[in-house]
């Protein structure tokens, strides 16, 4: 079964925003001067606020954002942010990949900028609603 | 960037308690869009049966970055930071993080390899109360790349 996709746009406020809410203030994240220096096309997202946002997808569809048991993802491709208003886009989609027995439903999940993928294995096992 | 094989098994002393205050996890929620009363209201989490607000799942890396970063600027494994970027994240949790915990985190590195140049360093931190409830088990692999 496949999940109503979900798309999240991201733009370099978002970035300082999650930057000062982690702590995670690494200047490949704001600096285009910094990125740029150490070999990356521009500012990207945290690889993390990307996760943060799938995660978001995750517990809307599992419906409750307490039942997550377990998560996790492999960061292929960074998420380059253009410095203007519309930023970029994150599509987020699934697949109920197995529901099991004692009420887990394990998703694989699919995440994409600009039509490539920006993670991979990435997986989700959500408790079934209550 | 070559990393030493040694180092796997080795453990970090647990780091300081991490106070989760219900602000922080509004402001993390907030920042990733998270708009659910659960992370905002206590009352919309305690009818989930929480005793205060809930954390969003990967809120747990605000609490590990301390032990993270333990490891990362061990003089003795020597990861040059600069070159150091995210590959893998993992989180396994027995419950979420909610606020009013207070968190502490054991580290131990997993996993060191080279290849192709690059070194892979897979960490993982056990999070738990000064209880000593665990709450969530965090995973972590690094790539430090290698000079091209």
């Amino acid at each position: 079964m496949e999940l109503p996709a979900k798309t999240f746009q991201v733009t370099r406020a978002d970035l300082v925003r999650y930057a000062g809410a982690s702590g995670d203030f690494n200047p490949i994240h704001w600096s285009d001067r910094f990125a740029t220096k150490v070999g990356l096309p521009g500012v990207i997202a945290h690889g993390m606020f990307t996760m943060a946002l799938v995660g978001r997808a995750v517990t809307e569809w599992a419906g409750a954002p307490d039942a997550v048991v377990d998560y996790g993802v492999r960061f292929t491709r960074p998420v380059v942010v253009p410095d203007d208003d519309q930023g970029t886009e994150i599509e987020v989609t699934a697949v109920v990949r197995e529901v099991t027995e004692d009420g887990l439903t394990r998703l694989d999940v699919t995440a994409t900028c600009l039509g490539e993928k920006v993670l991979s294995q990435a997986r989700a096992t959500i408790r079934t609603a209550r | 960037m070559s990393l030493d094989p040694s180092f796997v098994g080795r453990t970090y002393p647990p780091t300081a308690p991490y106070q989760v205050g219900r602000e922080k996890i509004r402001e993390f929620a907030t920042a990733i869009g998270a708009t659910d009363p659960v992370h905002h209201d206590p009352a919309a989490a305690r009818a989930l049966g929480h005793p205060d607000v809930v954390a969003p799942p990967t809120f747990p890396v605000v609490v590990t970055m301390a032990a993270s970063r333990q490891i990362v600027e061990d003089p003795a494994l020597g990861v040059d930071y600069s070159r150091v970027v995210h590959g893998d994240q993992r989180f396994a949790y027995n419950r979420p993080v909610v606020a009013g915990d207070e968190l502490v985190c054991a580290s131990t590195i997993e996993d060191v390899s080279t290849r192709g140049g690059h070194g892979f360093l897979t960490t993982r931190t056990d999070v738990s109360t000064v209880a000593g409830e665990p709450v969530v088990a965090v995973w972590s692999k690094i790539v430090v790349r290698g000079e091209a």
